[in-house]
């Protein structure tokens, strides 16, 4: 299975899960991504157990929050992402990240499909961009997320084309904008 | 129209979830006010996501997932929270530090008209709120690390452009420079900096004690 199929399957499971607290879907992000949280939370400095604990905790909020899941704005795989740098900020006491202001969310509009499936594709190829990145930029970019380096050693750009998925990202949050004012 | 906007370095720091509380402060108003920079993070938080889905796994204790079950069950999903953004000067998560709006900042003199309200951060990095009367000089300065200010009202002018609503002024080492804040409104900003400021005349610098910056 390529992990194409894997990105449409895994939206898919979480707005079952969104929308129907279907455990089978949760149960299956979690055989999925607990694993690889719990890789990402050692690579960053977390004692096995605390990274268990922790990845269970993410589990546990990517549940609750479900419903705050925008497929049209990110992956799966960058939204519990951006759950687990929260929670790792609290394991490891690093410093408060205050969170900028939330877009106007009004009554859940349906998510546009074509938005969401494009979002998605453009995720994939940024996956594939990564791998075939050379080593060295690559563990570059890996100890930048992982809280290795300072924020005056990250360099200017992360020599990833990144370019598509901020504009898709910059059009949905315009539509977003139009449909609430 | 937002002209200036957060570096790319500055973007991927506060992704990774790695920069000095005050950094991340002047990001989260940044980004409040300004789409471009909430879709460039957008898509940075992206690379967090691929490089999350290309860990190797390391297995999951037994019973991982009943006791995560355990945890959930009997509750379902919350639903999406309604928001709207509050009317006013500056952006929720700078409230959050201020505990209000710009009238519920607690400005201190520094001189010449000038005032400013140190935030609550984590040390570091230091954070504070500026309010420069129009026609105002700010003391002229150069800068020990780097220094960003992010203009909430009016807006000023240096040596390098003009900066107003929602800009950022990235200036370090190698800038001397004097802002100038701009006939109108006063102008209020948020500054930041990973190292104190270093004022050049005789009477900001000795003022400078008491400003704890
Ligand atoms: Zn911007």
């Amino acid at each position: 299975m390529t992990i194409e199929d894997d990105g449409a399957r895994h939206c898919a499971q979480m707005l079952a899960v969104a929308r129907h607290a279907d455990q089978a879907a949760f149960a299956a992000l979690f055989a999925h991504y607990a694993p690889r949280l719990k890789a990402f939370l050692m690579k960053s400095g977390a004692t096995a157990a605390q990274a268990e604990d922790c990845a269970q905790d993410v589990m546990a909020i990517v549940w609750r929050k479900a419903g705050q899941f925008d497929p049209a704005r990110a992956s799966v795989a960058t939204w519990i992402f951006t759950i687990a740098r929260n929670r790792r900020i609290d394991l490891l006491r690093r410093d408060r990240r205050p969170e900028p202001e939330d877009l106007p969310w009004g009554p859940e509009p349906e998510p546009d499909q074509a938005d969401a499936l494009a979002l998605q594709q453009d995720s994939q190829r940024l996956g594939e961009a990564l791998a075939q990145l050379p080593e060295e930029q690559r563990t570059l970019i890996e100890r930048a997320y992982f809280g290795d380096l300072s924020h005056s050693e990250i360099a200017e750009a992360t020599g990833l084309p990144l370019g598509t998925i901020k504009s898709r990202i910059r059009l949905a949050l315009e539509k977003l904008r139009q449909r609430l004012s | 129209m937002i002209r200036h906007h957060l570096s790319d370095a500055l973007l991927t720091g506060y992704a990774a979830g790695t920069l000095p509380e005050a950094f991340s402060l002047l990001v989260a108003t940044h980004v409040s006010l300004c789409d471009e920079c909430r879709a460039r993070l957008a898509a940075l938080d992206a690379v967090g996501g691929a490089l999350l889905d290309r860990q190797e796994a390391v297995p999951m204790a037994e019973g991982a997932l009943t006791a995560t079950l355990a945890r959930i069950s009997g509750t379902r999903p919350e639903a999406r929270p309604m928001s709207r953004p509050q009317p006013g000067l500056f952006p929720e998560p700078l409230r959050a530090y201020v505990g209000g709006d710009a009238e519920a900042v607690r400005w201190r003199p520094v001189g010449g008209g000038v005032r400013q309200a140190i935030l609550p951060t984590a040390s570091g990095a230091s954070a504070r709120l500026l309010y420069i009367p129009a026609g105002t000089a700010v003391p002229d300065h150069g800068h020990h690390g780097t220094e960003l200010t992010l203009v909430l009202q009016g807006a000023f002018r240096d040596e390098t452009d003009r900066f107003a609503r929602g800009d950022v002024e990235t200036a370090d080492e190698a800038l001397e420079h004097t802002p100038i804040a701009e006939a109108g409104d006063p102008c209020i900003c948020l500054a930041v900096t990973d190292a104190p400021l270093r004022f050049n005349g005789l009477i900001p610098r000795m003022l400078q004690p008491f400003l704890k910056i």
